[in-house]
């Protein structure tokens, strides 16, 4: 079975690489690469896979996962600028792909060993736009 | 591998009447969508495209260059139209299981001149209809 918990967190990010010239960075990410940054109000569902216990009927409890998110992702991520105050953020350009690849790495070992796995990470950057990412085994 | 689903906004009528039934049968099969002045929705198309990161850009897709494929081979057709008004449509119900098949195969036409590498490919579109109906094609769901 699949069980999916939803979080929000809102942050400002510039898509751009230091090492580029401004020119190259205008070409590869648009109106995204302005320095000076801009925000997001980004919305995170997590995805996690498992059987229900036959005495709970749980697959896990909800409120553990909701710790996991709170300290691996809201709290060092939410209101901030990513490039600036979160690693590895200062190194790799903060689009929704590495940001949703980089949640994925900071959650699956949390759950690693117990009754659920991480199944999917999928991150809203607008209500128009998410990405998918379920580890690269698949 | 990952997967980047844009999601593209239109309003269009239909009138969901198949020439092969009787009136009365439509009646019975479509109730009140067989309405013969029509009746229109908030669609929402979402167009999903599956591929590795490029770990330069950190970008799987090139957002801008699916909006404009998007823009020039489908929002023509679907933003503010009477979709029974399609050639598609002359002879089919323009259900949106109908169109969303629609929309997969004119992306899936013209998806190789507009990303030429062997990535991103297509994996699949959804439709919403209302924020309480989705009609999605096959490839939505695997991995």
């Amino acid at each position: 079975m699949l069980i999916t918990r939803r979080a929000e967190f809102s942050a400002s990010h510039a898509c751009l690489r230091p090492d580029w010239s401004e020119a190259r960075n205008r070409e590869v990410y648009g109106e995204a690469a302005n320095p000076r940054g801009h925000g997001h109000n980004y919305v995170v569902e997590v995805t996690l896979s498992g059987e229900p216990d036959p005495v709970t009927g749980m697959i896990l409890d909800l409120k553990l996962v909701k710790e996991i998110i709170e300290r691996e992702v809201l709290e060092p991520f939410d209101h901030r600028f990513l490039n600036h105050e979160v690693p590895p953020f200062d190194a790799i350009v903060p689009t929704p792909e590495n940001i949703a690849r980089e949640i994925w790495r900071r959650l699956e070992p949390r759950f690693a060993g117990g009754p659920a796995r991480l199944a999917n990470v999928r991150l809203y950057e607008t209500d128009d736009l998410f990405v998918d990412f379920s580890g690269e085994a698949r | 591998m990952i997967r980047v689903t844009r999601q593209y906004r239109f309003s269009a009528s239909h009138r969901l009447h198949s020439l092969r039934l009787s009136e009365e049968a439509n009646r019975a099969t479509y109730g009140k969508c067989n309405n013969p002045h029509g009746h229109g929705h908030d669609y929402a198309l979402q167009v999903c495209a599956r591929g590795p990161v490029d770990e330069e850009t950190g970008l799987a897709m090139d957002i801008p260059t699916l909006d404009r494929l998007v823009e020039k081979i489908l929002m023509p057709d679907l933003r503010l139209r009477n979709l029974n008004d399609l050639p598609e449509f002359k002879d089919k119900v323009p259900t949106t299981e109908n169109l969303a098949l629609y929309a997969e195969r004119r992306l899936r036409e013209h998806w190789k001149e507009t990303f030429p590498a062997r990535w991103p490919e297509l994996a699949g579109v959804r439709i919403l209809e209302t924020a309480r109906n989705g009609f999605e094609t096959e490839g939505m769901r695997s991995g």
